[in-house]
């Protein structure tokens, strides 16, 4: 239940509805909460609604950080 | 790679015997799926905290659905996860079994096409979860009220988060040296959502993410921040947590719900932990309509109220693996594949001893 996954934006539709690419099946989703999301974005879904878009992948900026130092 | 490397890091800098309680169920499962116990240092002792949230549903709420399925004839519309979770009278799958429905939703907003079409049945949505599915739910019954739906109504289990880590450092029954932080609650709630827990316990705290290597950063921060001696509220899943958190999803959650207190499996009643809904949603609010007061009494032998605590490891229960399986859960720890029995008997069997 609580699985928030992140999945592509492939489709923005009418009424804060878009589809997202899960493991090559579309699902729809409700984007209210994100309502500034593009197509091609990395949105973290549950139970059906996206609940924040992804930005860059933190762990791995801190990791070459760590490495350079 | 980047996890070796974080791992070579832990250990380098890691002296100190310390315990380090993962909130979240989904952390806990992903912490067994990735072996992360195996490849930590023998002086870092993880334990599961109570954040899942069918596992911590009490025996009332499963009854309670049951006796208004039961005698007033309601379909019930819920997630998946919730149809197994024992009552003390039976699952809502017992339900199933005597005929009666239960509807299975990966969506709230299905429950909405589902009444619509069945406009000669009378069906009850319980909503379940911690803040990442209160919002959801809250903007499912807005749209009730909009639609004018006239045969849904609205059962609340909804728990937060904060309240839980407070009662779990409240009563002290595992010293904790640090927090791994719950990544989608707190994408909901921001890192501000978390400042009153840590201004009070003044506890090391890092909201982590779920990747194995955003795991083992988190992990990592918090034993710099232990090691140090200081204690400090890091984010360690920017990518996804801001410091205010989801503002629209939060205005959601308190437009249909305010705070009230709520009933958790192993816990008891916590004050302001639950969400209830708000007046002007009375006349879809189930306890509202049907104030019945059920007295149940738990599962003597399963220990789960002491496993989601973080006092006992699923091993540690008599039924685990013998009587109580994934296959064949008699708590509800073993139910969801959230569930601390469920995440230890899939990945581990009996061999976990830390
Ligand atoms: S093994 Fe089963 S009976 Fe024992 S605590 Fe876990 S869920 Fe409860």
């Amino acid at each position: 239940m609580c699985l928030g996954v992140p999945l592509k934006v492939i489709e923005i539709k009418d009424d804060n509805v878009a589809l997202v690419d899960m493991g090559g099946a579309t699902i729809e989703i409700s984007t209210i909460f994100t309502p500034e999301v593009k197509i091609g974005d990395y949105v973290i879904v549950h139970a059906g609604f996206s609940i924040s878009i992804l930005s860059q992948d933190e762990a791995e900026e801190v990791l070459e950080i760590l490495e350079k130092s | 790679m980047k996890v070796k490397d974080f791992v070579e890091r832990i250990k380098d800098i890691s002296k100190k015997e310390i315990n380090i309680m993962e909130f979240c169920g989904t952390h806990t499962h992903e912490i067994f799926r990735y072996g992360i116990r195996e490849i930590l240092p023998e002086n870092i002792h993880l334990f599961s905290g109570p954040g899942c949230p069918v596992c911590v549903t009490a025996e009332e709420d499963i009854d309670y659905i049951l006796f208004l399925s039961e005698n007033y004839n309601f379909g019930i519309i819920t997630f998946g996860d919730l149809i197994n979770v024992p009552g003390s009278t039976g699952s809502l799958n017992y339900l199933r079994a005597k005929g009666k429905e239960v509807i299975v939703i990966y969506s709230p907003l299905e429950a909405l096409n589902i009444a619509k079409k069945n406009k000669n049945k009378k069906y009850i949505l319980v909503g379940i979860g911690f803040e990442t599915t209160a919002p959801n739910f809250a903007y499912t019954l807005i749209k009730i009220k909009e639609e004018n739906i006239p045969n849904l109504f609205f059962l609340s289990l909804h728990k937060l988060t904060p309240p839980a880590i407070k009662a779990i450092l409240d009563m002290g029954e595992v010293k904790l040296d640090g927090i791994i932080g719950p990544g989608h609650v707190s994408t909901i709630i921001g890192r501000k959502g978390w400042e009153e827990v840590f201004n009070q316990y003044n506890i090391p705290f890092a909201i982590t993410g779920f990747k194995p290597e955003e795991i083992l950063y988190g992990i990592y921060l918090l034993v710099i921040t232990i090691e140090e001696g200081k204690a400090s509220l890091i984010n360690a899943y920017k990518k996804s947590v801001k410091e205010e958190g989801n503002k629209k999803a939060l205005d959601f959650i308190y437009k249909v719900f305010k705070k009230g207190p709520a009933k958790w499996r192993g816990f008891g009643i916590i004050d302001n932990s639950g969400l209830i809904l708000k007046e002007e949603f009375e006349d879809i609010d189930i306890r509202k309509i049907y104030p019945v007061k059920i007295e149940s009494k738990g599962n003597l032998l399963c220990k789960c109220g002491e496993v989601l605590r973080g006092v006992l490891k699923p091993p540690e229960c008599p039924l685990y693996g013998r009587i109580c399986t994934p296959e064949n859960p008699k708590g509800p720890c073993m139910v969801s594949s959230e569930g601390t029995c469920s995440a230890y008997y899939i990945y581990g069997g009996n061999r976990w001893k830390r």
